[in-house]
């Protein structure tokens, strides 16, 4: 990975004004090159990948057998619900903007962000975020037990490690903000020359639409938790009954953020997933511009479902009416995204690729997410799902299958790029299958369990779970387990192998692929021109 | 190589469709599809989830379909050539109107189960349903009936030391019991956190919300056991707190009520204001009430757990003045998961209950009469 960032070895420009960054520890912690930091949010997000994945196999563990066998249903309820904040907060969220730091300037044909010294703080900012957020687990009374929700007033009750998990989101929030500013006036103002909006490759546009939501609501969770704290310690009484507040108000407050949350939890991964299909398709993409409509419509959609994470809760006919249309809606967007990529390998030239395994992998299980998000729709299906394990099927379709397999297609489709190496293409295979195959084993089942009737977040079940409950847990392991592998490949490439050409993949097409591989420390010093 | 893979995938494709075809076929079983409905809601919510269910299965198969024809016939291992079609209005706008319509299609038999769901008009009787952490009370309206639903598993599963039953973890020591064929409403709060009253086989699922009062109602259709379990996260013990319905005939249900109704009075009798009690008695009834109010958090020995739940062998309150200890019971600790149980125990059972917590485990400081619980309620 080193020699891929000197540019002495890639000396492609002339002259390199920027070279004079300090080496050693020094350049990491001050730089502000955007390969650089996206390198940094990766090795961040490999890290808390890593702890947020451990407290799924405790759960696991714990889940293998009916009866209390390894945690306390305290400590379980700690697990559950800081695997969850974790997974999204420092996971999923900064493996997107990891992707957009390395990528949006080089598909662009900018030479950087447009906020160099504010991209280093939205990452450092990140940093402490995540060490405040595993630090509550050693607080008095331990870490968040109340779910990654947070709901009032069981939120009210916890120890000081919910405080630390509030100021978390509050600072993780304030780098998620600072990053999609950047992102969004990178887009807007550093495009190359005829680089219309129009033009803009998907993955972009899929950012700069993820970046308005995250702005958009962000604050809006802000506002929650910094409600929750006030209740906690000031006196106040938004969400306490008692003093003329209102528990129910906490659950609309946070899930206005929450949706929306999901679709930006998943808008980047369709961006990534429209460049790694028509590639190995060497094809282009069949719908351009109603890709790009779908993204946004599904965008403004995702801001008036908010409701339907609370159908339970008694809300009048009207409002359930009025939240089931709108929820069922989105599947039309949605269809229109996997019609198109599905006709855009019709008839194409496919090839096989790991990043195009991973593409195809995702499409089926966002399938299977996307189909039981749509049943999850129809509100009286719903009450009778809600709060069970086949809600937790259905989002871990969606946000473990789905959103890390498009990142796996595109790290795969990628790498070559970044570290001037090829992967292992046995081993990217390998890791692909025992991913798909696991992790269809471990959370299939978890839609009968939620059928049949078993609750999320019980530390113990009934004796008729017991068995798909064990399938479950087989596969968690294995899915778990198979991730070291992209460890083990990703190592092996950042340090070596075949060469890749700068234009390794027949099929693709973007300004990335017209810079050498590995691409230099400053990509696009004077702007190409995009005909 | 790569063709074996695809034949694996189209494979699993094949044996997964009929895994998800098996869940709308099987009516017996409870592993695969919703137990079986035995309310009218039950059964419209059964139907529409088939009736959704099938319509993605068909559509996801046609779709994975296509991707899988192409995936074998258009590769380019066997030489096929890439067609350079893009962007078609017509077919951009039937696959956008198709599925519109079939939305439409859903979305109506939908909303009627919806308004039907919410009809909670003319009910046949009211009952009251209260969660606490981690217990349901229930209130028979105008009936004078009330009582706490406990988990009656006994810790002694939960830790693997004896046997589990087969109602394992789905059992309690006061079922609520209700007739057959008559509309039941039920008005849910509760006194905590909000928890969720949930039986499956009625398609019933409410919240419980501290301060507000939300309803719901089942008709049942035929007598028998039917168990459910708080659906919402409610804290340490949230796995711990089943629900049991005995749905009773009619005349069935008139026994019992009168059976409760009279036992009810005994027990009103029975606290006898004026009574002088011995510690030993008081002691020995407030066991009874600590492990079925207290243990799951202070624990049947007295620890606590760490940094969570204080220890009360020894503990600050416990060894401090009466006073103080009596007052923490009755108003709680704010703040914290300590509830007031001031409103659930009456004075008797808060004497018990504190005299037990103050000669136990070692503990040796003195006893509390009802009357000195009494007069600290003001």
């Amino acid at each position: 990975m080193e020699a891929a960032h000197t540019p002495d070895t890639t000396h492609v420009h002339g002259h390199d004004a920027h070279a004079h960054h300090p080496t050693g520890i020094m350049r990491w912690l001050t730089t502000t090159n955007h390969k650089d930091i996206g390198t940094l949010y990766f090795i961040f997000v490999a890290c808390m990948f890593l702890v947020g994945g451990l407290l799924a196999m405790t759960i696991r563990a714990e889940l293998f057998s009916p009866g209390m066998q390894i945690v306390e249903p305290a400590f379980f309820n700690e697990l559950t619900s800081m695997h969850g904040l974790i997974m999204i907060f420092s996971v999923i969220m900064p493996a997107f903007v990891a992707f957009a730091n390395w990528q949006i300037p080089m598909m662009i044909g900018a030479t950087d962000m447009a906020f160099p010294r504010m991209n280093n703080m939205s990452f450092w900012l990140l940093v402490s975020g995540g060490i405040l957020m595993l630090g509550s687990f050693f607080a008095p009374g331990g870490a968040n037990a109340a779910g990654w929700t947070m709901y009032a007033p069981l939120s009210e009750q916890m120890g000081p490690g919910m405080d630390m998990a509030i100021f978390a989101i509050h600072i993780m929030g304030v780098s998620s903000i600072m990053g999609s500013i950047n992102i969004i006036t990178t887009i807007l103002n550093l495009r190359a020359p005829g680089m219309t909006m129009m033009k803009m490759p998907l993955f972009v546009w899929s950012w700069l639409i993820t970046a308005y939501l995250l702005i958009a609501v962000i604050p809006v969770l802000a506002g929650a938790v910094t409600m929750l704290l006030f209740d906690r310690h000031f006196g106040t009484h938004f969400f306490n009954a008692a003093g003329g507040g209102d528990p129910v108000m906490y659950q609309h407050i946070f899930w206005f953020f929450g949706h929306p949350e999901v679709y930006i939890m998943i808008l980047p991964g369709f961006g990534l997933i429209s460049e790694v299909i028509p590639a190995f398709s060497r094809k282009p993409l069949f719908g351009y511009s109603s890709m790009v409509y779908a993204l946004a419509s599904i965008a403004i959609l995702s801001f008036l479902v908010w409701a339907h994470h609370m159908f339970t809760v008694g809300m009048p006919a009207a409002a359930q009416l009025f939240f089931m249309y709108c929820t069922m809606l989105i599947a039309v967007p949605t269809g229109v995204k996997i019609f198109n990529w599905t006709a855009t390998m019709w008839k194409g030239s496919l090839s096989f690729e790991t990043p195009m395994l991973f593409a195809i992998g995702f499409i089926w299980v966002f399938m299977i997410g996307g189909f039981t998000g749509l049943i999850l729709a129809v509100a009286p299906v719903d009450i009778q799902m809600q709060d069970t394990y086949y809600v937790v099927g259905h989002f871990h379709y969606v946000m473990v299958a789905a959103s890390l397999f498009s990142m796996y297609a595109a790290l795969y489709y990628w790498l070559p790029k970044w570290t001037g190496h090829m992967y292992d293409e046995t081993l990217g295979k390998w890791h692909f299958w025992l991913s798909m195959i696991f992790f269809n084993i471990g959370f299939f089942p978890m839609h009968f369990l939620g059928l049949a009737g078993m609750p999320r977040r019980i530390p113990d079940y009934a004796l008729q779970f017991t068995d798909l409950n064990r399938v479950v847990s087989i596969g968690a392991w294995g899915f778990g387990a198979a991730q070291i592998l992209l460890l083990i490949v990703v190592v092996k490439c950042a340090r070596g192998g075949a060469k890749a050409a700068d234009k390794p993949w027949e099929g693709a097409q973007g300004l990335e692929w017209t810079i050498p591989s590995p691409a230099p420390y400053h990509s696009f010093e004077t702007p190409p021109v995009v005909k | 190589m790569t063709s074996k893979w695809f034949k694996g995938l189209a494979l699993a494709a094949a044996l997964m469709m009929p895994g998800l075809a098996l869940a709308g076929v099987r009516q017996d079983g409870a592993s695969f599809n919703f137990q079986t409905p035995v309310t009218p809601v039950a059964h419209d919510i059964y139907n529409l989830h088939q009736l959704i269910f099938w319509i993605c299965v068909i559509i996801f198969i046609g779709v994975f379909g296509t991707i899988t024809y192409s995936v074998i016939r258009h590769r380019k291992s066997i030489g096929h050539q890439a067609a350079h079609f893009h962007e078609n209005t017509t077919i951009e706008i039937i696959w956008t109107v198709i599925p519109l319509l079939i939305l439409a299609g859903v979305a109506y038999p939908a909303s009627r189960v919806v308004v039907y769901m919410k009809d909670t008009s003319a009910p046949d009787m009211t009952i009251k349903v209260t969660g606490y952490q981690w217990k349901w009370h229930y209130d028979y309206l105008n009936q004078g009936v009330g009582f706490y639903s406990n988990l009656a598993t006994p810790m002694e599963e939960i830790n693997n030391q004896k046997p589990k039953d087969a109602n394992y973890l789905l059992a309690v020591d006061h079922p609520l019991v209700v007739p057959t064929g008559e509309k039941i409403r039920l008005l849910l709060t509760a006194g905590d956190v909000i928890h969720s009253w949930w039986v499956p086989a009625f398609g019933v699922k409410q919240d419980a919300i501290p301060g507000f009062i939300r309803d719901t109602w089942f008709k049942v259709d035929k007598p028998g056991t039917y168990r459910g379990q708080c659906a919402e996260l409610c804290g340490k013990n949230h796995g711990f707190m089943p629900i049991v319905v005995k749905a009773v005939s009619p005349a069935d249900y008139k026994t019992w009520l009168a059976d409760q109704k009279k036992s009810g009075t005994e027990k009103t009798a029975s606290e006898n204001p004026d009574k002088t009690w011995t510690k030993d008695e008081l002691v020995k009834a407030g066991a009874k009430v600590y492990s079925a109010n207290c243990a799951a958090c202070h624990q049947a020995n007295g620890m606590g757990i760490p940094n969570t739940f204080p220890a009360l062998k020894d503990g600050p309150i416990v060894k401090g003045p009466k006073e103080e200890h009596i007052k923490t019971v009755l108003h709680g600790v704010k703040g914290t998961a300590m509830p007031a149980w001031g409103p659930r125990l009456n004075d008797t059972e808060i004497a018990e209950v504190i005299t037990y917590e103050r000669n136990s485990w070692g503990n040796n400081f003195g006893m509390v009469t009802p009357a000195e619980v009494k007069a600290l309620r003001k």
